[in-house]
């Protein structure tokens, strides 16, 4: 009989959704049929057992073919790499699980590495202005229960978060929000008519790259102040008329995505966004959200965070002293300004969102890609490592896009012999030890926690 | 005053952090003593005289000592960053972070120098000869204390995020500016003698800002109040006065709001 997995999470877009059911073969070896999830997440848990998925590392030979290696070569290899690089780049980490990111964050601070998640290529901009200005934040559970005003800006959940909209920010019936979409009036902002656009009352199509000076008029009108006639190519009358919208709103919640972090400006577009939530929340309740690409990319964020201080583009070359300045550290400079000398891409796809010059300058130097998948990066590298597909065939922590912790499931045994992210990165630290005749340094999170709390107590 | 002279004979192969290249690191020391301090390639510690030749001499405090550094530095990060007194040269270009931090002295760079040059400067001089990247005087990221005194002068182009968060001290850019002027600011002037492409003063609370060519995309919490004569930067010229950010938070002062000035040249 084949079994009925439920409470599955989903690992595709920032939604994370966690009401997945998978129906699995009765060897608990392949997924038969998937229910709730989105055409993208249905695809991805029926990929994991496509025939050409790769099983056996794959290292680049002299004359430019690929042959099948050991795990153990791959290990020494890329331990081998790290160790003997001046500053490598260890980037990646939109599909893995939190304990992934941890093992890849001690081998990190082992080989004095800059570590970066896709945020640098992403919503990096976002924890900027984070920085710089707060983040009035909250959980899409409030979004779903009390916003009756829902913005989106520079974003399109309708094709990049396709379950968004049903769950949590346009149609759902909440607590407070029991005629769903009758009550909320939903503006969009976005130079293109985008299926999200279209389902909008307000649809501001902005001239491209001019967010900014837009924030400033909604912000500008809300202090009681007149503004030109046209700003960033919409009308005065429709800004008046959205403001009075947003001012007069019980809760008003601002989504967010690349539309602002990147285009002109960057940090400062959703700075000013976090201000105008600040404003808002003067005649009444505002909240502000990034919309996060991958359903585990607000992971590493929380993690590295913990562990050193700063969410993405840390430079751990100097052993004790983590330093980060995007526009330094971040991966995209530093491999345009060739700051580094060896590259390991983890759980994305370097090569396909990276300008082509930038992949051209880390191309120079050894390439190592741990994905499970065959992708471009996995092509153009030296070595390709494949490993188990979290939220399918490992389980694990991972954090949706409001930074809620959830416990992703496995639904599925791996291929043999395939180990998962955390695994393989913890037989590299190893490894590393090993070559340069150190102690390793374990501690496990949760030892290290119940060894403080028994301390203070 | 006492000379040192660095000479630049290898490049390196990726970028090197020189934060000991200021007058307060060289002062009393012997040119083979400077050629002994720590440098960093990635995570290799290396020295200076690894790349640099040292010859002259340092004055016996940082005040009496000059440096000069007869090459090129386009991939020496850190160039007289924190100094507080002396002087530094650079016959050449400079990376990242010239002046950074940087409490006084002076540091005359005759190339073009990267992004975050004078970021969180709090006294002193920079002069650059070429064009800057962005971040000129900026704030590090998450600090709300930006640029609280000194001068730079670049007598080039910028690129954005000038005076991010700026509190005092003065930035004159010569010639043209992207976007990002003030932003944040709460103090301060700003000279911008070229053109700038937009977003002049968003955020801002209190400070200047004067811009002698054209602003392409004005902000609209700009708004325009009067003309004004006023001298700036050797030059004298009518000005339209705009104050703002009308969207951002102002302080009050004896009952009437403080707001940031825009003054841009009336053409003629």
């Amino acid at each position: 009989m084949p079994k009925l997995i439920t409470g599955v999470g989903c690992p595709y877009c920032g939604s994370s959704c966690d009401d997945i059911e998978c129906l699995v073969s009765d060897d608990g070896k392949k997924i038969l049929e998937t229910r709730n999830a989105c055409v993208i997440g249905n695809e991805i848990f029926h990929h994991v057992s496509s025939p050409d998925r790769p099983t056996k590392p794959r290292m680049r030979q002299a004359d430019g073919s690929m042959k099948e290696v050991s795990y153990d070569e791959a290990v020494d290899f890329t331990a081998k790499a790290l160790i003997k690089a001046k500053k490598p780049l260890i980037y990646g980490f939109g599909s893995t699980n939190c304990e992934g990111m941890s093992a890849v964050a001690r081998v990190a601070e082992r080989a004095g590495a800059v570590l970066d998640n896709c945020a640098s290529i992403c919503h990096g901009p976002s924890f900027l202005a984070i920085f710089d200005n707060g983040y009035p934040s909250c959980t899409l559970g409030e979004v779903k229960n009390r916003a009756d005003v829902v913005v989106f800006w520079g974003c399109n959940p309708m094709h990049a978060h396709p379950r968004h909209t049903s769950r949590y920010s346009i149609f759902p019936r909440g607590f407070f929000t029991t005629k769903g979409q009758m009550q909320r009036t939903i503006i969009s902002i976005d130079p293109r008519e985008t299926d999200t656009a279209k389902l909008a009352d307000y649809h501001f199509m902005l001239n491209q790259g001019h967010d900014y000076e837009l924030f400033d008029a909604f912000r500008t009108v809300l202090r009681g102040h007149d503004i030109p006639a046209e700003v960033a190519g919409c009308k005065r009358e429709m800004i008046i008329e959205a403001a009075e919208k947003m001012r007069n709103a019980r809760f008003v919640m601002i989504f967010f995505g690349m539309g602002c972090t990147h285009t002109d400006g960057r940090n400062h577009n959703v700075d000013i966004a976090i201000s105008l939530t600040r404003d808002l929340n003067t005649h009444t309740k505002s909240s502000i959200m990034a919309m996060r690409g991958h359903y585990n990319i607000a992971g590493p964020g929380q993690v590295w965070s913990w562990q050193f201080g700063f969410p993405y583009c840390i430079d751990l070359s100097k052993g004790t002293r983590a330093h980060m300045n995007p526009g330094e550290t971040s991966s995209v400079d530093l491999a345009m300004r060739d700051e580094v000398d060896c590259f390991v891409n983890v759980g994305t796809d370097a090569g396909a969102h990276w300008p082509i010059a930038a992949i051209k300058h880390v191309k120079k130097h050894p390439f190592i890609a741990v994905d499970p998948n065959i992708c471009m990066a996995s092509e153009i590298s030296d070595l390709h490592v494949p490993v188990r597909v979290v939220g399918v065939e490992e389980a694990g922590v991972v954090y949706r896009m409001d930074n809620v912790p959830i416990q992703f499931k496995k639904v599925i045994d791996g291929p043999e012999g395939v180990p998962s992210d955390e695994e393989f990165f913890d037989r590299v630290y190893t490894r590393m030890c090993e070559l340069t005749q150190t102690e390793p340094m374990w501690i496990p999170a949760k030892g290290h926690a119940k060894a403080s709390s028994t301390s203070e107590h | 005053m006492a000379t040192i002279t660095l000479k630049p004979f290898k490049t390196p192969e990726l970028i090197i952090e020189c934060n000991n290249i200021t007058p307060d690191a060289f002062a009393g020391k012997t040119p083979a003593e400077i050629a002994e301090l720590e440098i960093f390639e990635g995570k290799v510690r290396e020295k200076l005289g690894d790349f640099f030749s040292v010859t002259g001499s340092s004055g016996n405090t940082a005040a009496e000592t000059d440096i000069l550094i007869d090459g090129d530095c386009s991939r020496v990060k850190y160039l007289g960053s924190k100094m507080t007194v002396g002087t530094i040269t650079v016959n050449g270009n400079a990376d990242m972070y010239v002046g950074g931090w940087m409490k006084g002295g002076k540091i005359h760079v005759k190339g073009n120098v990267d992004s975050f040059c004078g970021i969180a400067m709090e006294g002193g001089e920079i002069e650059v000869d070429g064009n800057a990247g962005n971040y000129v005087g900026c704030a590090y990221r998450g600090d709300w204390r930006g640029m609280r005194g000194g001068t730079i002068h670049i007598h080039g182009s910028a690129g954005n995020d000038i005076g991010t968060f700026m509190l005092g001290g003065t930035i004159i850019i010569d010639k043209n500016a992207f976007i990002h002027v003030s932003t944040h600011a709460e103090g301060g002037t700003v000279v911008i003698k070229g053109d700038v492409e937009g977003r002049v003063g968003g955020q801002m609370v209190k400070g200047d800002i004067y811009v002698f060519g054209n602003v392409q995309y004005m902000l609209p919490g700009f708004k325009e109040i009067d003309r004004v004569q006023k001298e700036i930067a050797g030059e004298s010229a009518t000005f339209r006065h705009y104050i703002g950010d009308l969207g951002e938070r102002h302080p009050k002062s004896k009952g009437k709001e403080i707001y940031a000035n825009l003054y841009v040249k009336a053409s003629a």
